[in-house]
């Protein structure tokens, strides 16, 4: 759900311990576990896969300390695309190459790809029936609800900030996609560059 | 449902640019997805493509695949491998080069304005995708306010989206939608 930007921390009591600073694995992984890794992530990943990925990668497998993690994170994040795919092609990439970025994509969409297949498959025979209309109606009320906190909670910072331009263009990106319902790429390429020089001239 | 070549490519095609544009995670293109294959394609009504968005919430995984279940109802599976492969793959290689170019421009000047000059826009991304998700549902008063008391919880309290999702059904279930 709430796989947009930096959000706050996943409750992780162990990433404190913090043992050493030392490089955490000296072992390069196999492709075999690089799949099951990202398959494990994914799958376990409802509310977002970040928090997953954080557990899986910093505290159980130890492939990257804490810091590279957010750094490689950080970087994931303002790529285009899912942010969970970019760190999989990236860190697969490090680990083994090529083939590691492939193996690290399949083990992360190719479950779930599988299961929403089965999942449309039984929604084409049954879709009509009411009950199963209502609990749906129910499920996108609450995840769009799931996502105005999202919302809330990153334009607190945003909006506390002494500049408007980010308040300014957050609202303008409502108004064209969301409420006018243009095309994504149309206003991207107007708000987009006006945003990061915007941010430029505040560095 | 039936898969012409036609269709197929329009899909690939489509995901394909659109991918290049999803900044700030897979729920930021949601409105454009709902623009072009609800207004542009008539691909699906509104009130299927709330469903395939729900659906897409209860499947765990990036939020990405709700892609996977468009292509699927548009062209079958067929469609479903050829939308995911388009979503997937030009920013796959995209980050594959970037990743592997990386470590010269981590911290640097640019680098900040970038990142910090997107989070606004990714804010109104998600907020648009809450807008458009609340208006294709019907309207009743009861999704109203499951809609506001999620957000009010969810803001104040770390809440596991499932029990959301299961006491929202729960309510479907019982009629209330």
């Amino acid at each position: 759900m709430t796989s947009l930007s930096p959000s706050p921390q996943p409750p992780a009591p162990s990433a404190t311990i913090v043992p050493s600073p030392v490089s955490p694995a000296p072992r390069r992984p196999s492709l075999a576990e690089l799949f099951i890794t990202f398959a494990t992530i994914s799958l376990s990943g409802f509310g977002g896969v970040l928090a997953w990925s954080r557990r899986m990668m910093v505290e159980e497998r130890r492939w990257l300390t804490a810091e590279q993690f957010n750094e490689t994170y950080a970087l994931c994040s303002f790529l285009p695309g899912g942010n969970i795919l970019n760190f999989a092609v990236i860190f697969g990439q490090r680990l083994r190459g090529p083939l590691g970025s492939l193996v690290a994509i399949a083990g992360l969409m190719g479950p779930p790809m599988l299961l929403i297949m089965m999942i449309g498959a039984i929604y084409a025979h049954y879709g009509d029936l009411p009950v199963l209309r209502r609990m749906l109606t129910g499920v996108a009320s609450a995840a769009a609800g799931l996502m105005m906190a999202t919302v809330a909670k990153m334009a607190r910072p945003l909006f506390r900030n002494r500049a408007v331009t980010g308040p300014l263009v957050a609202i303008a990106t409502f108004v064209a996609i969301g409420i006018m319902q243009w095309p994504l790429p149309l206003v991207l390429a107007v708000i987009v560059p006006v945003s990061i020089a915007a941010a430029w001239v505040r560095l | 449902m039936k898969a012409d070549a036609g269709t197929i490519l329009t899909l690939a095609g489509y995901f394909a640019v659109l991918s290049l544009f999803t900044i700030g995670g897979g729920n930021s293109a949601v409105p454009e997805m709902h623009r072009f294959s609800v207004e542009v394609q008539h691909w699906l009504t509104d009130r299927q493509f709330a469903d395939t968005f729900a659906l897409a919430q209860l499947t765990p995984g990036p939020n990405l695949i709700i892609v996977t279940l468009i292509g699927y109802h548009v062209a079958g599976i067929a469609g479903a491998l050829v939308t995911t492969l388009a979503m997937c793959g030009p920013t796959g290689l995209f980050a594959f080069f970037v990743g592997r170019a990386s470590d010269r421009f981590q911290g640097s000047a640019w680098h900040t304005a970038l990142s910090r000059g997107l989070v606004p826009v990714t804010l109104g991304l998600t907020a648009s995708s809450a807008a458009v998700i609340v208006t294709t549902l019907d309207f009743s008063w009861v999704a109203a306010v499951v809609t506001l008391a999620t957000a009010l919880t969810a803001y104040f309290v770390r809440i596991h989206p499932l029990w959301a999702f299961a006491a929202a059904a729960l309510l479907g279930a019982a009629g209330l939608m």
